[in-house]
């Protein structure tokens, strides 16, 4: 009996933790002014709040086959939202919806005018080093985009 | 665990109509995502929150679909995000709608007007000061 009222409690816990992330996120998307602190504030829920709120609904259920379905979706989750905050975020980057100034650190705007000036130096000099222009040539714009 | 319930319940609407505000607020299509993306995850939370709720396993197959296709669609639109103009993303009120509408009519019937007056006098020769 006691076991039970223990797990329940925990799983009550669980539960009101997750659905506090939940509310965070939106508080934060409501109120965040540009698009990074938004999907910062959106990620919140996505994983961290899921995961809290599914192992509660794990310990209320106390079955195993539910419990491994419920890792599924743990599992799946943590595989798709990265993809999607990087897409988000990489659009956001191309369309000009990121303020570069505000970054402490921009590696993505330094390896683009390091991959431009490559560029540069390899068609001032492309007669000279045939080979080597040749390979690099084809790489450097790839990454300049 | 009722009470729970409730408290659950009410912290994800409460988050789930924010996020929607930023679907209608936000300015561009990106920050709409970003709030799409909110709702999907108050969305798991809430079913999370009636399987916990009523003890039953029927809507966690639900989860394993909404985990697995929820990025489908913020993938899909920044895929083909653009650089949009200022202001282009906002929501307009109903009266800079009706005002553009009016707009719109007058200059239509400015045309039809030209062209009525051409049709009646053939329209005038050459060298002819008004």
């Amino acid at each position: 009996m006691t076991a039970e009222v223990v797990r329940d409690v925990v799983a009550a816990v669980l539960l009101l933790l997750g659905a506090f992330l939940v509310f965070v996120a939106g508080l934060g998307v409501a109120r965040f002014d540009t698009l990074l602190g938004r999907m910062h504030a959106a990620t919140k829920p996505q994983v961290l709040g899921l995961i809290l709120l599914l192992a509660g609904v794990g310990l209320r259920l106390g079955s195993w086959p539910t419990a491994g379905m419920l890792l599924l979706v743990v599992i799946f989750q943590l595989f798709t939202a990265p993809v999607a905050a990087h897409m988000v975020g990489r659009a956001g980057f191309r369309t000009g919806k990121v303020d570069t100034s505000k970054l402490e650190i921009d590696d993505l705007s330094t390896d683009e005018a390091a991959a431009r000036e490559a560029v540069v130096v390899e068609d001032s000099g492309a007669d000279g080093s045939a080979p080597d222009a040749a390979t690099s040539d084809s790489d450097a714009p790839d990454s300049a985009r | 665990m009722t009470i729970v319930a409730i408290v659950c319940v009410t912290l994800i609407a409460v988050g789930a109509v924010l996020a929607l505000v930023r679907v209608e607020r936000g300015p561009s299509m990106l920050d709409r995502t970003v709030g799409l993306d909110v709702f999907t995850a108050a969305l798991v939370g809430a079913i999370a929150i009636e399987a916990a709720y009523s003890q039953r396993v029927e809507t966690v197959p639900l989860l394993v679909v909404l985990s697995l296709v929820g990025f489908v669609s913020s993938v899909t639109i920044s895929r083909f995000a653009a650089v949009e103009p200022q202001g282009e993303g906002r929501v307009r009120t109903a009266e800079e709608i009706a005002a553009e509408d009016a707009e719109r009519m007058a200059e239509q019937e400015r045309e039809r007007e030209m062209l009525r007056d051409s049709d009646q006098d053939g329209g005038r020769p050459d060298g002819v000061v008004r």
